[in-house]
């Protein structure tokens, strides 16, 4: 089954939805409870990078008998220094994301930690790509 | 503690989930970090100052289900249909954070960690 979503730069007010849709499919499926946290919860975060570190992207999922992929690609600044952000602590957000009660460097290592498979891959000047897996 | 005893304790207003008002309640969370919540593997009660809709969408994904709302912070229309689309339950008082917690910790509610 496959699902594309569209994130907008800044639309906080929207910043879920994709992640709300793929818990409900998943729900539909049965899949294992723990797992559709873990997996809301990574896509969530990388939805909510796109809208506040980046100018917006797509969220493309891919659901399988036995797994779940998800690619949030957005066109944005990119990320200079991968490692760097992946280090628990480590943000740039700006006070209006943080007054959405984000902005803690916490993201990318819970994506870390609630997927199986994770790749970040960026250009700077161009944008962000988040690969993730999840084994049911 | 059933919800019914923390809304009374807090003289609190339900917002949303009167139905729901029966169920007991063991564990609470307090933040106003949506980052630190989503970390969460348990699904506690939230107690928060953070009141918008991303509240609501991160206890969504969280799969948390009762919020309570410290300082009589404005629940809006948008985040009374989220919580209704996901059955949730909000209660809203005019304590602060700490003193909320404070009395729950009191009445027998217990940290996560
Ligand atoms: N899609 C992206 N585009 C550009 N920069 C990004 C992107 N995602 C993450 N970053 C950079 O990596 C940093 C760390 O991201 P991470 O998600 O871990 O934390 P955060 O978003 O700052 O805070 P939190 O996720 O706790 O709300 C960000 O502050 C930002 O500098
Ligand atoms: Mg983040």
């Amino acid at each position: 089954m496959h699902q594309e979503y569209t994130v907008v730069e800044g639309d906080f007010v929207n910043a879920g939805k994709a992640s709300s849709s793929v818990k409900k499919t998943l729900k539909q499926l049965n899949v294992d409870p723990t797992k559709i946290k873990r997996v809301v919860v990574a896509l969530y975060e990388a939805e909510v990078n796109a809208i506040a570190h980046a100018y917006g992207g797509k969220v493309l999922v891919d659901i399988d008998s036995d797994k779940i992929k998800m690619v949030v690609a957005d066109k944005g600044p990119g990320i200079p220094d991968i490692a760097l952000a992946m280090q628990e602590g480590y943000s740039t957000a700006r006070p209006e994301v943080r007054d959405m009660g984000f902005g803690a460097g916490m993201g990318l290592p819970n994506m870390q930690k609630n997927v199986d498979k994770l790749n970040v891959t960026s250009e700077v000047g161009v944008g962000t790509t988040v690969e993730m897996e999840v084994n049911f | 503690m059933k919800l019914r005893e923390i809304a009374k304790l807090l003289n609190a207003t339900v917002c949303i989930g009167e139905n729901r008002l029966d169920e007991e309640v063991e564990h609470a969370f307090a933040s106003d970090l949506m980052s630190d919540v989503l970390t969460l593997k348990d699904t506690p009660m939230l107690i928060t100052g953070l009141c918008n809709v991303q509240t609501i969408r991160t206890c969504d994904m969280a799969t948390l289900d009762i919020i309570i709302v410290v300082r009589n912070k404005k629940v809006t229309e948008d985040m009374l249909e989220l919580a209704e689309d996901n059955g949730m339950v909000i209660l809203s008082c005019a304590y602060s954070m700490f003193k909320v917690c404070g009395m729950l910790y009191e009445a027998g509610i217990k940290p996560l960690f």
